[in-house]
């Protein structure tokens, strides 16, 4: 078994409009730049993927990655806790004028929506949202003198997601606070894409170590030297970029 | 109204009630300040939602890793102890009961510890993150807020009029004029500032102020 595939673009051919996509990071951290950017080129290519549905934490920041996917008009719903960001302007702008959709999620709802859709747990009780807004049309029942409300899994047809270390089979290492939402959202994918900075026979990562075992993983993608996407705003930078 | 507590000294006076080893998530922006006046000799372990326990301070400016950042998206640093793990993880620590503290800003806090913290209307973009999450789960649910408005409307009120972050969830406040606690469905009055009346601290609060036992003067050092 090898699940390496030989180019971003590859790695990003199938997903076809209207797909439900996972994209891994908490703002910058964990962004899966290269994979963005290479559906973006596919999209501009030939018109496709489009009307897709993101899940994310954010909405994106200034014009790249997910911002720069909003701003190319190919997303129809975000589905995000805080789509908001140093540089919101893109997803704003769409978002008032009726472009675009949101799905507003608690964070830790968003979180335990997609674990459970990894797990199997079609839907579960949280102390979260209860009484506010948020929770407006959802079931609510009491616990133990306490009143919950019931959330549903959440899944993909996709996960694009950045990692340290993968090995041939996919298994994987994070770098730090980039894991995120990566190993839960890998779980809950029906296929999952992974860049890695850095590929190794089977045998080069510590089982102990594994954070993602390679059952979650479909595809991995080698990027040596990922872009950051706080670094990439701090540049002003666009993407495509823009010719003056 | 005359003297008031500055931001950084209601942070201080928060970060007084932070036990030795405690577990402690501080929301974005001003709560951030209380981690920088923890007492001597005490050493709280701070939790950040996207995943980091045990995070040190800021790095240097043209130091910062963007992998190693706060739920703020601000860079931090890690020291001996600190811990990643993933969001579902992180929010297991919330909504679990493990986490010891919580502290948050507010717009409004009801007499019945209500919360509205995140949207102030339907205008422009909502976003909420983890706030909805944080006030459940925390053993003790504080916040630290001026104790007015900007246009002095009070913000401890009789029952929130914004969007709600959580129901009956906070125990206890830290205001610029006073330290409030919440006890079944009542505003009890621990602390106020010594040159301040009784009758002037409840005018400018939206809901009766109890008394319960002591109440103590709120000094805090130039910070």
């Amino acid at each position: 078994m090898d699940k390496r595939i030989a180019s971003l673009a590859n790695a990003v051919a199938d997903i076809p409009d209207g797909a439900t996509v996972m994209i891994g990071g908490f703002g910058g951290s964990g962004a899966p730049i290269e994979l963005i950017h290479a559906l973006i080129d596919r999209f501009l290519a030939t018109g496709s993927p489009a009307r897709l549905t993101v899940i994310n934490n954010n909405a994106g920041n200034g014009h790249v990655g997910i911002a720069a996917m909003i701003e190319q008009g190919m997303v129809a719903k975000m589905v995000c806790s805080f789509p908001r960001s140093a540089d919101p302007r893109v997803f704003t702008e769409k978002y008032l004028a009726g472009e675009i959709e949101l799905e507003l999620v608690p964070q830790g709802t968003l979180a335990e929506r997609i674990r459970a859709g990894g797990a199997g747990i079609p839907a579960f009780y949280t102390p979260t949202g209860f009484g506010t807004d948020l929770a407006k049309g959802k079931p609510v029942a009491e616990f133990d003198g306490r009143s919950y409300v019931q959330e549903r899994w959440l899944k993909a047809d996709y996960a694009l997601i950045k990692a340290e270390v993968g090995d041939h089979l996919g298994n994987l290492t994070y770098r730090m606070a980039a894991r995120n939402f990566a190993p839960i959202m890998a779980t809950a994918a029906a296929r999952t894409v992974a860049q890695v900075s850095q590929v190794v026979e089977p045998g080069g990562i510590d089982p102990e170590a594994v954070v993602t075992p390679g059952i979650f993983v479909d595809a991995i993608v080698t990027v040596p030297d990922p872009a950051q996407e706080e670094d990439l705003n701090r540049a002003n930078a666009y993407y495509p970029e823009v010719t003056a | 109204m005359t003297a008031k507590l500055s931001n950084a000294q209601i942070a201080w006076r928060a970060a007084q009630d932070i036990h030795d080893g405690a577990y402690v998530n501080l929301g974005i922006g001003f709560p951030e300040m209380v981690a920088r006046f923890q007492p001597e000799g005490r050493q709280a372990i701070f939790h950040t939602e996207n995943g980091i326990l045990g995070f040190g301070e800021a790095p240097a400016p043209g130091a910062e890793d963007w992998d190693l950042i706060n739920a703020g998206k601000k860079a931090v640093t890690i020291k001996p102890g600190t811990a990643f793990f993933h969001h579902a993880d992180s929010f297991a620590m919330v909504r679990g009961g493990h986490l010891d503290v919580a502290i948050l800003g507010a717009y409004q806090v009801a007499q019945n510890g209500d919360l509205a913290n995140w949207s102030t209307g339907p205008k422009g973009v909502p976003a909420v993150g983890g706030a909805m999450d944080l006030v459940h789960g925390a053993k003790r649910v504080a916040v630290i807020t001026d104790h007015v408005t900007k246009d002095g409307k009070p913000k401890l009120v009789e029952a929130c009029t914004l969007p709600l972050t959580g129901v009956a969830c906070v125990t206890r406040v830290y205001t610029s004029l006073a330290v409030v606690d919440i006890v079944d469905g009542r505003f009890v009055l621990r602390e106020k500032l010594p040159a301040l009346s009784l009758d002037e601290l409840q005018s400018v609060t939206g809901a009766p102020l109890h008394l319960d036992g002591d109440l103590a003067d709120l000094t805090c050092p130039e910070v």
